[in-house]
C-alpha cells in the first residue's frame, strides 16, 4: 500500500516549519471555532496533527489509485460527445474518491463546507497529488478558484457557489481566447447587460483547462467601446444554466488527462463577479497568483517522480556488470537532480507560508481593523509573497524540465520508448514552465523585486540566521554569491536603458533564485540533517551558475544588445 | 425507507506482506512483528453497507469487532470511512476463540445491539481463513444467510437483492431480511477516509483507552459522538462457558512448516493412468485428500 505522503519524510519536515505556529494560530482565529464544529481543531498540535492526517489521506489515494491510473487516463485521454467532456475512466475514479474523502475546497472555511486549511498543507497536497498524475492536478487543483470567490465575490454568491465546489463539483477559470494569450488585455467574450440588470455571455473562449466544469469564472468584455484591461470584467457562469458548449479539445503533448477546452457561450446566463472593470486588473491578478503557487507545487511534484523513476532505474539497470548508478557520470546526474529538487520543494513552501501570512490578514482585515503591528506585518508577507510566487514558478517548472530531461537520460534508450513512465512525466513536465505565464513572464513580474531589492533585503535577513559550524563554510560561499548578485544588479542599473534591462533580466532573476534557494536549504539542513548533501550540492551548482552570469553581464558591452536584436534581412524584406 | 445496518469486523494481523519472523519457531502467528490491520473483505463488506446509506438515507451503520481495546483502531477506521457507531467486544472470557464461540459471542452482543436488517462481514478473515463465523453467525441467529456476496443491489420491502460471485460466473439471489451477508474480496474496494470524519472522530476510544488520561477522559466523555461502546460477557449475557477457550471444541494438535522445495516441472500424461499415478502420489505424501 503505497503513500505518497507517508514515504517522504521531507513533507513532514515543511509541513512542521516554525513559522506554522503564527500561521495556523491566526488562520484559526485562536481557535474560535473548537466548539463549533466537531472536527475543528482545539489548539496548535491538534490543527498540525489534523493536517497530517489529512495528507496520509491524500498520500493513500494518490498512490493507491491516482498513480495506478495515471498511464491509462494518459493513453485514453478525455472526450467530447454532443458538446460535452467525458473524463477517461481512471480521472472519473480518481475525481470520485478525492470526493468521497473531502479534498474539494480544502482551504475554504468550514461554515461554506470547507477545512479551513492554510494555503500550505493545502499546497503539499498539490505537491503529491502531481507526484502521482500531473494532469489531474489541473482538475483537482482547479478548486483553486474557489479562493478567487471567497475572496471578491457577494455573500449571495459565496453561499451559493463555495459549498458546491467543497461537496466536489469542479471548476474553470476561462480567461485565454484565441488572440488573448499572454496578453489578456485582448480578451473579446462579450458580456452584456440585460434590461433586468442580470448579464448573458456571447463569443470564444481557447485552451481552456477543464472547459466543461460546473463553475466556471470567466473574464469578458463588459464595456462596450473598450479595447484594454479596464474594460474587463469577471463573472461566474453555472452549467446548470447552460449556454456554453465544448466546440473540441485540444490534441496534447501532455498533461493529455485533462480536457482543454475550446468553448462557445450562446446567451450564457452569467453573473458578475465584485465591481465592473477590475476583472483583469484586480481579479484575474489573484487568481493568477493562486494558480502559480499551483504550478509550482505541480513541478515539485514532476520532478519528484522524475528523480524516483530516475532513482529506481538506475539502481535497477546494470551495465558492464554493475548497477549504473555506481558509475560516477550516472551518480552526478541523480545527485543534482535531487538536489534541484530538494531546492524547489524548499522555495514552494517559504512562498506558500508568505502567501498564507497575508491572505489571513486580508480575511481577518474583513473582520475587524487590523492593529498597526498586524498592518506592518500582512504588508511585509503581501510584498514577499508578490515576489516569491513568480520566483518559485519559473524556477521550479524549469528545474521540472531539466530533471525530466535527466530522466530519461538515465533510462537510456529505454526511456525513448512509451514503455517507461518517464516520457510521460517528460511531455508532462513541458507544459509547466508555458502556462499560467511563461518563465519569460514570471522573470518580467520578477525582476521589479530584484530592482526594488525585495529579494536582497530576503538574502540578507536569512545571511543573519545562525548556522552550526559545520555549515559555515556553504555559508560563506552563499555570502559571496551574494555579492556578485549585488554587482552584477548594480552594473545592469548602471546601464540606463531599459530594453539593456530587460535583456539582462532573466540573469538576474536566476542569479537571486540561486541564493534564496541555496539560503532556504540551508536553514532545512538545520533543522534536518538530511538536507545536508543537498545543501552542498545545490550550492555548488548555484554558485557555478551565479558566476555564469555574473561573467557575462560583466563581459558583456551594452551596444552587444543589437546582435541579439531582430533585424529584417534583404531576403525577408524581398518577400 | 432505512436500514439498521451492523458490520463485523476484524483487526488481524497483516499477512500479506509477511516478512521472515513472521512466525514464532511454536509455528503459530507472531503478531508483534506484523502491522494490525482491518480485515480486508471486512472493509469490503462496509462498502456495501456505506453505498447502501447513500441509497437509502438514514440507515444507520454500527461496526461490531471482538478483540482487545487496541481492536477500537478498526472502529475508527470505520468512522473515518463513514460507519456511524462502533462497539469493541472485549472480555478475558473471550480469549483464545475459534469460530464457534467467535460467532457465539458476536450474535450475542448482535441480540444486545436488537435492532438490525442486515449483518455484513467479510467472507473470511485473512489470518484463519475459515470462511465460518459469518454462517455460524447466521445460524445462531436463526437467520438467512447469502454468501461470496459482490454486490447489494437493493434492500426494499423487507428483501435484498444481492449479487454473488460464484465459480462458475455470478448470480443474484434475494433473501427476506434480517439476513447475514458475507462480502467477497471481489466486491467494490471501500471507500477512502474522509477528511473531516478523520478529524473528528480522531477522539473517539473506548473507556479503557482514556482510563489512564483524565483530560481525554472528561473529553471522550462530553461527546457522545466520540464514544466507542466497549461490552463484556456479562454485558451481553454470554453464557461463560460456550466463550472463549472454553466454548472452542477446535484444538490444534500441532503445526508444520511447510516449505516448498520442489523448484522443477513434471510433466505428467495426458493418460488415465498416469493421473491417476500422480492423485494416488499426491495422496500418499498428504498434498491432498
Amino acid at each position: 500500500m503505497a503513500n505518497f505522503y507517508t514515504d517522504n519524510p521531507a513533507l513532514r519536515l515543511h509541513l512542521n516549519h516554525p513559522m506554522m505556529k503564527k500561521i495556523v494560530a491566526l488562520k484559526e482565529r485562536d481557535f474560535a471555532e473548537a466548539d463549533k464544529y466537531d472536527f475543528a481543531p482545539r489548539n496548535f498540535e491538534d490543527a498540525m496533527d489534523n493536517y497530517d492526517r489529512v495528507l496520509e489521506i491524500v498520500g493513500d489515494i494518490c498512490g493507491n489509485i491516482v498513480a495506478e491510473n495515471a498511464e491509462d487516463v494518459d493513453h485514453n485521454g478525455p472526450k467530447v460527445v454532443n458538446n460535452r467532456v467525458i473524463y477517461a475512466e481512471g480521472t472519473q475514479k480518481n475525481l470520485e474518491a478525492t470526493r468521497k474523502a473531502g479534498l474539494m475546497g480544502m482551504s475554504m472555511p468550514r461554515r461554506l463546507g470547507g477545512l479551513n486549511f492554510p494555503i500550505t498543507p493545502y499546497i503539499m497536497a498539490a505537491d503529491i497529488v502531481s507526484r502521482a498524475d500531473a494532469g489531474f492536478e489541473n482538475l483537482w487543483g482547479l478548486q483553486d478558484c474557489a479562493e478567487t470567490i471567497y475572496e471578491f465575490a457577494d455573500d449571495a454568491q459565496k453561499e451559493k457557489y463555495i459549498p458546491r465546489v467543497c461537496a466536489g463539483e469542479t471548476m474553470s477559470m476561462d480567461l485565454t481566447e484565441p488572440d488573448a494569450g499572454s496578453d489578456l488585455q485582448s480578451v473579446m467574450l462579450k458580456a452584456t447587460q440585460k434590461e433586468d440588470g442580470s448579464w448573458v455571455l456571447n463569443g470564444v473562449k481557447r485552451f481552456i483547462t477543464n472547459g466543461d466544469a460546473d463553475i466556471h469564472l470567466v473574464l469578458a468584455r463588459s464595456e462596450e467601446g473598450s479595447h484594454d484591461g479596464r474594460g474587463l470584467s469577471m463573472f461566474i457562469y453555472d452549467k446548470r444554466n447552460g449556454g456554453v458548449n465544448v466546440r473540441r479539445i485540444e490534441n496534447k503533448m501532455g498533461i493529455k488527462g485533462s480536457p482543454t477546452c475550446e468553448l462557445t457561450y450562446k446567451d450564457a446566463p452569467a453573473e458578475l463577479v465584485g465591481s465592473r472593470r477590475l476583472g483583469l486588473i484586480k481579479y484575474v491578478m489573484a487568481l493568477m497568483n493562486g494558480a502559480r503557487l499551483g504550478i509550482a507545487a505541480q513541478s515539485v511534484g514532476l520532478s519528484e517522480i522524475a528523480y524516483r523513476e530516475a532513482l529506481g532505474y538506475a539502481k535497477e539497470r546494470e551495465q558492464f556488470g554493475k548497477a549504473i548508478i555506481n558509475f560516477p557520470a550516472v551518480a552526478e546526474i541523480l545527485s543534482v537532480m535531487k538536489a534541484k529538487l530538494d531546492a524547489s520543494r524548499t522555495l514552494l513552501y517559504a512562498c506558500a507560508r508568505f502567501v498564507d501570512m497575508y491572505k489571513i490578514y486580508d480575511d481577518i482585515a474583513k473582520e475587524r481593523p487590523l492593529t498597526l503591528e498586524e498592518k506592518k506585518e500582512a504588508k511585509y508577507y503581501s510584498k514577499l509573497a508578490d515576489a516569491f510566487t513568480p520566483l518559485a514558478k519559473g524556477m521550479t517548472s524549469e528545474f521540472a524540465n531539466q530533471n525530466a530531461y535527466d530522466c530519461i537520460q538515465i533510462h537510456g534508450g529505454s526511456g525513448f520508448m512509451k514503455d517507461y513512465a518517464c516520457e510521460r512525466v517528460y511531455r508532462d513536465a513541458r507544459i509547466t514552465s508555458i502556462y499560467e505565464g511563461t518563465t519569460q513572464l514570471q522573470v518580467v513580474a520578477a525582476i521589479r523585486h530584484v530592482t526594488t531589492g525585495t529579494y536582497l533585503n530576503k538574502i540578507r535577513e536569512m545571511e543573519a540566521e545562525q548556522v552550526v559550524p559545520e555549515d559555515e563554510g556553504v555559508k560563506n560561499t552563499l555570502v559571496f554569491m551574494t555579492q556578485q548578485y549585488a554587482n552584477a544588479v548594480q552594473s545592469v542599473l548602471g546601464v540606463k536603458d531599459s530594453g539593456y534591462q530587460d535583456f539582462m533580466a532573466r540573469r538576474l532573476v536566476e542569479m537571486a533564485g540561486h541564493i534564496i534557494m541555496g539560503y532556504l536549504l540551508l536553514e532545512d539542513t538545520q533543522r534536518d540533517e538530511s538536507f545536508r548533501k543537498s545543501l552542498h550540492v545545490y550550492v555548488n551548482y548555484g554558485q557555478a551558475e551565479v558566476a555564469k552570469h555574473a561573467d557575462f553581464i560583466g563581459n558583456f558591452r551594452p551596444e552587444e544588445i543589437t546582435d541579439y536584436l531582430y533585424t529584417e534581412t534583404k531576403e525577408e524584406s524581398a518577400e | 425507507m432505512s436500514l439498521n445496518i451492523i458490520v463485523l469486523a476484524k483487526q488481524v494481523p497483516d499477512t500479506r506482506n509477511v516478512g521472515k519472523d513472521a512466525m514464532k519457531a511454536d509455528g503459530t502467528v507472531n503478531r508483534a512483528a506484523l502491522p494490525a490491520i482491518f480485515n480486508p473483505e471486512d472493509l469490503n463488506a462496509l462498502e456495501q453497507a456505506l453505498k447502501l446509506k447513500e441509497m437509502y438515507p438514514g440507515t444507520k451503520v454500527t461496526l461490531l469487532t471482538m478483540g482487545p481495546a487496541r481492536a477500537a483502531e478498526v472502529i475508527r477506521e470505520g468512522l473515518y470511512r463513514g460507519a456511524d457507531k462502533g462497539i469493541v467486544l472485549s472480555d478475558r472470557a473471550f480469549a483464545g476463540a475459534d469460530t464457534l464461540a467467535t460467532s457465539y459471542a458476536l450474535s450475542a452482543a448482535i441480540k444486545k445491539i436488537g435492532e438490525y436488517d442486515l449483518i455484513l462481514g467479510g467472507r473470511q478473515a485473512i489470518d484463519g481463513d475459515t470462511a465460518q463465523v459469518g454462517p455460524q453467525v447466521a445460524e445462531k441467529l436463526g437467520l438467512p444467510q447469502v454468501t461470496y456476496a459482490e454486490d447489494i443491489l437493493k434492500a426494499e420491502n423487507g428483501k435484498v437483492t444481492v449479487k454473488r460471485r460464484i465459480e462458475s460466473g455470478v448470480e443474484t439471489v434475494e433473501a427476506p431480511y434480517p439476513v447475514v451477508i458475507t462480502v467477497n474480496g471481489s466486491a467494490e474496494e471501500c471507500r477512502p477516509r474522509n477528511a473531516k470524519a478523520v478529524m473528528k472522530y480522531k477522539n473517539a476510544a473506548v473507556p479503557s483507552e482514556v482510563a489512564a488520561d483524565e483530560a481525554k477522559k472528561a473529553f471522550v466523555e462530553a461527546r457522545p459522538d466520540l464514544q466507542i461502546g466497549e461490552w463484556n460477557c456479562e454485558y451481553v449475557g454470554a453464557d461463560l462457558s460456550q466463550c472463549g477457550l472454553a466454548g472452542s471444541p477446535t484444538k490444534v494438535k500441532g503445526i508444520e512448516n511447510v516449505v516448498f522445495t520442489a523448484k522443477e516441472a513434471r510433466k505428467v500424461e495426458n493418460t488415465d493412468e498416469a493421473l491417476e499415478g500422480l492423485i494416488v502420489e499426491l495422496i500418499a505424501n498428504h498434498t491432498i485428500g
